[in-house]
């Protein structure tokens, strides 16, 4: 546990290897509400850090979810296409999105740790 | 005023309240030079009478379609529309309510919707279908789009033999979104099937064909679809005469994957070519990428069915520059005839209805196949079909309308660019055509033909 | 991921306990709420509410095309058509029924009269492609309406054949982009700049357009932020889309100091008319440095909404942009007939194309010359100064209560906004206050739009409510938000109690979508 990396846009990313878990964080899926329906990219899509990749939507708002880092999406979890809900439930688990093979593996080392993100977090709730 | 129920001594009070002394206080942020001081140069306002003579005196300048035999078609169709329909579309309820959203006060609406989109995909053959469009034109155009979307691919091909109006209409849109068009060359001997099969590739985001296409023709699209799912490419079927599912094979059965429509024809009058009902079917699996409201069934607090509109992140006022399309009203009170129309009618009063259309249109080609100086284009139609005339089509439905006899559309009218159409006249007959109008028009034209 | 909007997010029916105690009906009806199946599920044995007889016997021409199978219709008599339709209506909310705060939308009373003009044969039995020498009557009607539009608008051109608002601001929009072309700027100018504040519609029009959607921010009146415009001003702009009144119910009073920056730096003004009800009769757009508005005719001018539509949304073109209006256009020829030019050319040769099958709305033509025929010039100046003055009395009343998110810096027009800080820390929401108010006999006001606005709740009462109307609305409002205040929450998320249906879960419709009735 613990070794997520986070965006300001509230995406995860969990590094093993040259390969690269996204998903969205336990306060995005709170914030989004009932997850019910989430779109995936292609597998073999090239993709740059900050790029529209997916859409996560709720009943009354759809967001784009960004590549957290540069690579190629090689995975992507069929699972939450077919139960949206499972974001809500398990956001950093079964919840994940996609996997990305990771152009520069030091990439995601910019993006925050866990604790900055509570503090981040917090900061938006004032 | 009538409809302005507010009385001098209410304006005073009310300006009290808020604390102004007059009502230029209210219009206060308007630039000054921008400000009207009085009326501007229009008529006063003046009673129901009045109004209504005025408008009647304009009514009456008009032929109306009834008044004299008419075989207009086209994409818009004379049918009988049962009495309870125009009475029910004008209950307040229906007429005078918003879009429904708020669930809670517009059930009635909605389930109107539910049933609605069940309909239209019986009719067609489709999964799914949406809450209406504006009507078949702008369908069409958003269908390419849809498909564009769906294939990644933003080249479209249509065919001629779809109704300039729908081919114009959807070429303005590809224009402006930089989206390439191919069009095949109008064919009023027979449906183009072959020519669009031929031409689709692997550049090609969807095929745009009309069934009956607009002259009339029906063939079997199935090798076109076939043409279409190989190149990886989707079938869109036009539709403007849906009565004419209630007799035909439908697209869905054919492989069509996107059908758009025109539903005047069905609960709705001719208004001079508006509001019309723009209808929209497809697949299931396409459903995210269909524009315009959607309908869905569910429960409430209670665990009582109920029904609300969903998928709505699809639409403009959430995704906004991102939706799939910038429609916002959809066209429900012509939804609710079609619905209701469709609900008279049932599957018996369909069938029946349609085999009447057929036989009238049978009978009138048959007649006019006689005539000296008409010949009938079409081996098989339903209820509207092209004849090549001796002279040029235009000038002989301006002579017969001096005798009262609407003749059917000149192609010229939807074609003017295309000089080898100008004898090719678009008969339709439906159930309204009598025997009477049929000789009527058969003599007409024997006498206009032979002058 | 981008910006959530958490708003407006349906309460979980689950967490809303039952209304009543009293014992469910064993027919599931309860007196005036009648429960109505679906069409699909009624008695039907074959019968049809049409009676044709036995059409003539002809060989088939067919082409081997005949339907093989059922379409699968119920078959029902004339009385259960007529009973099922009129049960559905009855689970409506209408404006015949009461009043209709939407702001935005413009829910004002519809004249019976249009709707009698409309059917007259002369107007409903028209075919859209009769010879010219046969509709003299209805082109007539086209350009009446037109001077119409032209004398109040103040403005040279118009294209009356827009099927709805968003229509009509594809059509001005795509004018704007045509006009670009014959510039040849388009591939340059692609920047669209649209205020936060606006419809849904502009940023996916100048989208479905091929342009850039830019933002601007409002200022802390609720007006465009004329620092942050002017910034974004550059040869790079095609054109600015701006409501106004605006959205957040006041007038731009900058409107013409933003046009003529605007033409200063090469765009174009699109002026969204959705709110032209405010000012018919006291401004005139064309007098505003606008180059092209699209007008709803069933917003100012009355046509039923219909629970969803047909709309009817003319756009009218400043001289700029007017060689660019689309066909089809109306001519009048030396001997005083009038012709319809359907095709891109001759004096018609720069007209971008189409935007829709035949003429456009007509039904709607006949239904808004008539209103315009009723109210003539004067009432219609009345209309804009009774739909203010009702806008700025409910203000008046309810501001102690509820809170303006701008302050009270000046008048509204025809509508006013509030947001939700007068809930803060209540628990109830602006959605559970908007189902509050479906128990207390109203339909709720717009909820979280503009989306500038925490919680908005926009209030657009029109010119055709009573004062005693507004005054019962006002009351109910005021009670509601002390109820609110004081602690009553279940009276708000348990609502509404005594609709045809509670709360419905649009987070199961939205996740098995189920669009259409099966059978078996």
């Amino acid at each position: 546990m613990a070794n997520e990396r986070y965006t300001e846009d509230h995406e995860w990313v969990r590094i093993s290897g040259d390969i690269a878990t996204c998903g969205i964080s336990d306060y995005a899926q709170e914030q989004l509400g009932d997850v019910v329906y989430v779109e995936l990219p292609e597998i073999g899509r090239i993709v740059s850090a900050k790029d529209e990749i997916a859409v996560v939507e709720s009943v009354k708002a759809a967001s784009d979810i960004y590549a957290p880092v540069s690579g190629e999406v090689v995975a992507i979890n069929d699972a939450v296409e077919e139960d949206p809900e499972t974001v809500n439930r398990d956001a950093l688990g079964k919840g994940w999105l996609f996997k990305i093979k990771l152009t520069d593996a030091g990439e995601a080392d910019e993006l925050m740790d866990e604790a900055s993100y509570e503090d981040f977090v917090q900061g938006l709730d004032e | 005023m009538r409809y302005l129920p507010l009385t001098p001594e209410n304006r005073a009070d009310m300006l009290a309240t808020i604390g102004v002394a007059g009502i230029d206080d209210l219009f206060c942020d308007v630039p000054e030079a921008a400000r009207l001081a009085g009326p501007v140069d229009l008529p006063k306002h003046a009673g129901e009478m009045a109004v209504e003579r005025h408008m009647s005196r304009l009514a009456l300048q008009n032929h109306a379609a009834g008044e004299g035999p008419c075989f207009l078609g086209a994409g818009a169709y004379r049918h009988h529309v049962p009495a309870s329909v125009d009475y029910l579309i004008q209950r307040g309820e229906f007429l005078t309510a918003y879009t429904p959203y708020q669930p809670e006060i517009a059930q009635g609406t909605l389930q109107v919707l539910f049933e609605f989109q069940t309909q239209v995909a019986l009719l067609t053959g489709m999964e799914v279908a949406n809450a209406s469009m504006y009507d078949g034109a702008t369908s069409c155009a958003e269908a390419v789009m849809m498909a564009a979307r769906v294939t990644r691919r933003e080249k479209a091909l249509l065919s001629g033999n779809l109704h300039p109006h729908y081919a114009e209409t959807t070429a303005t849109l590809c224009r402006m979104t930089d989206h390439p068009l191919a069009i095949t060359a109008p064919r009023p001997v027979g449906a183009d099937i072959e020519a669009l099969a031929a031409a689709v590739d692997d550049t090609v985001g969807c095929v745009v064909v009309q069934y009956p296409d607009v002259f009339g023709h029906i063939a079997d699209l199935s090798p076109l679809a076939e043409a279409c799912h190989a190149a990886g490419a989707l079938m869109v079927v036009v539709c403007t005469e849906m009565v004419s599912l209630g007799a035909l094979k439908p697209p869905g059965a054919m492989g069509a994957d996107i059908v758009v429509g025109e539903g005047q024809s069905i609960g709705n009058a001719l208004n001079f070519g508006g509001p019309y009902l723009g209808l929209f079917a497809t697949r299931q699996k396409l459903v995210r990428q269909m524009p315009g409201r959607v309908c869905g069934e569910t429960v409430d607090a209670d665990g009582r069915r109920g029904y609300v509109l969903t998928l709505s992140t699809r639409e403009q006022h959430i995704r906004r520059e991102k939706a799939t399309s910038n429609i916002c009203t959809n066209s429900g009170l012509c939804a609710l005839a079609f619905s209701i129309h469709m609900s008279l009618l049932g599957e018996a009063g369909l069938q029946r209805l349609a085999a009447w259309n057929h036989a009238t249109a049978v009978q009138t080609a048959e007649r006019l196949a006689n005539v000296s100086g008409v010949e009938v284009l079409n081996p098989a139609f339903f209820n509207e079909f092209a004849v090549r005339l001796a002279k040029p089509a235009a000038d002989v439905v301006d002579a017969l309308a001096e005798q009262g006899i609407l003749a059917g559309v000149p192609a010229s009218r939807l074609y003017p660019g295309e000089p080898d159409l100008a004898n090719v006249l678009l008969v339709a007959a439906t159930e309204t055509v009598e025997p009477t109008d049929i000789d009527a028009l058969a003599h007409a034209l024997t006498k206009e033909l032979a002058a | 991921m981008s910006a959530m909007n958490t708003q407006g997010r349906p309460t979980r029916p689950d967490a809303v306990v039952s209304a009543d105690s009293a014992p469910a009906t064993f027919s599931g009806n309860r007196a005036l709420h009648l429960e109505e199946k679906l069409i699909f599920e009624k008695d039907s044995a074959g019968r049809s509410g049409v009676d044709l007889p036995e059409p003539p016997p002809v060989a088939n021409r067919l082409g081997g095309l005949a339907r093989g199978e059922a379409v699968g219709l119920p078959g029902l008599s004339e009385p259960q058509v007529v009973r099922h339709y009129t049960r559905l209506s009855q689970k409506n909310y209408a404006i015949d029924a009461g009043l209709f705060p939407l702001g935005s939308c413009t829910m004002k009373h519809n004249p019976r009269l249009n709707e009698r003009m409309a059917r007259l044969p002369g107007f409903a039995d028209l075919h859209p492609m009769q010879p010219e020498s046969t509709i003299q009557g209805a082109l007539q009607v086209m350009q009446q309406l037109s001077h119409w539009i032209m004398t109040l608008t103040g403005m040279p051109a118009v294209a009356l054949s827009p099927g709805a608002g968003a229509h009509g601001e594809l059509t001005g929009m795509a004018a704007i982009r045509a006009a670009l072309e014959a510039r040849g700027e388009a591939g340059k100018r692609r920047k669209v700049l649209v205020p936060d504040s606006a419809h849904g519609t502009n940023p996916a029009t100048a989208a479905a357009l091929g342009f850039q959607v830019s933002g601007i921010a409002e200022d802390d009146t609720g007006r465009v932020d004329l620092k942050a415009f002017e910034a974004s001003l550059g040869d790079d702009v095609a054109a600015i889309m701006l409501t106004n009144p605006n959205t957040c119910g006041v007038f731009e009073y900058d409107i013409r100091r933003i046009a003529d920056a605007l033409h200063e730096a090469g765009g174009y003004f699109y002026c969204d008319g959705a709110n032209f009800n405010a000012i018919v009769g006291r401004v005139r757009p064309g007098d505003l440095g606008i180059d092209a508005m699209h007008l709803n005719l069933h917003k100012t001018f009355s046509t039923p909404h219909g629970g969803g539509g047909p709309g009817s949304g003319p756009v009218v073109y400043s001289e700029a942009l007017a060689p660019f209006a689309p066909v089809p256009r109306i001519q009048k020829n030396a001997d005083g007939s009038l012709s319809l030019v359907e095709q891109a050319a001759g004096d018609a040769a720069q007209a971008f194309g189409r935007v829709k099958g035949f003429h456009g709305q007509m039904g709607m033509f006949v239904r808004a010359l008539t209103y315009m025929l009723s109210h003539g010039s004067d009432g219609l100046r009345q209309v804009a100064e009774d739909a203010v003055l009702n806008a700025n009395y409910l203000k008046a009343r309810l501001k102690g209560e509820f809170s303006l998110p701008y302050g009270d810096t000046g008048p509204c027009m025809h509508e006013v906004l509030f947001d939700d800080t007068f809930l803060k820390g209540t628990g109830v929401s602006t959605l559970d206050f908007a189902k509050a108010m479906i128990d207390e006999g109203f339909h709720p006001m717009t909820m979280y739009f503009p989306l500038v606005v925490h919680g908005a709740m926009l209030i657009e009462p029109t010119e055709t409510e009573t004062k005693a109307a507004l005054d019962e609305f006002a009351d109910s409002l005021l009670g509601l938000a002390k109820a609110a205040k004081s602690g009553d929450t279940d009276r708000f998320t348990q609502a509404p109690r005594f609709s045809p249906r509670r709360r419905l879960d649009e987070t199961q419709a939205a996740r098995k979508p189920v669009l259409r009735w099966q059978a078996g």
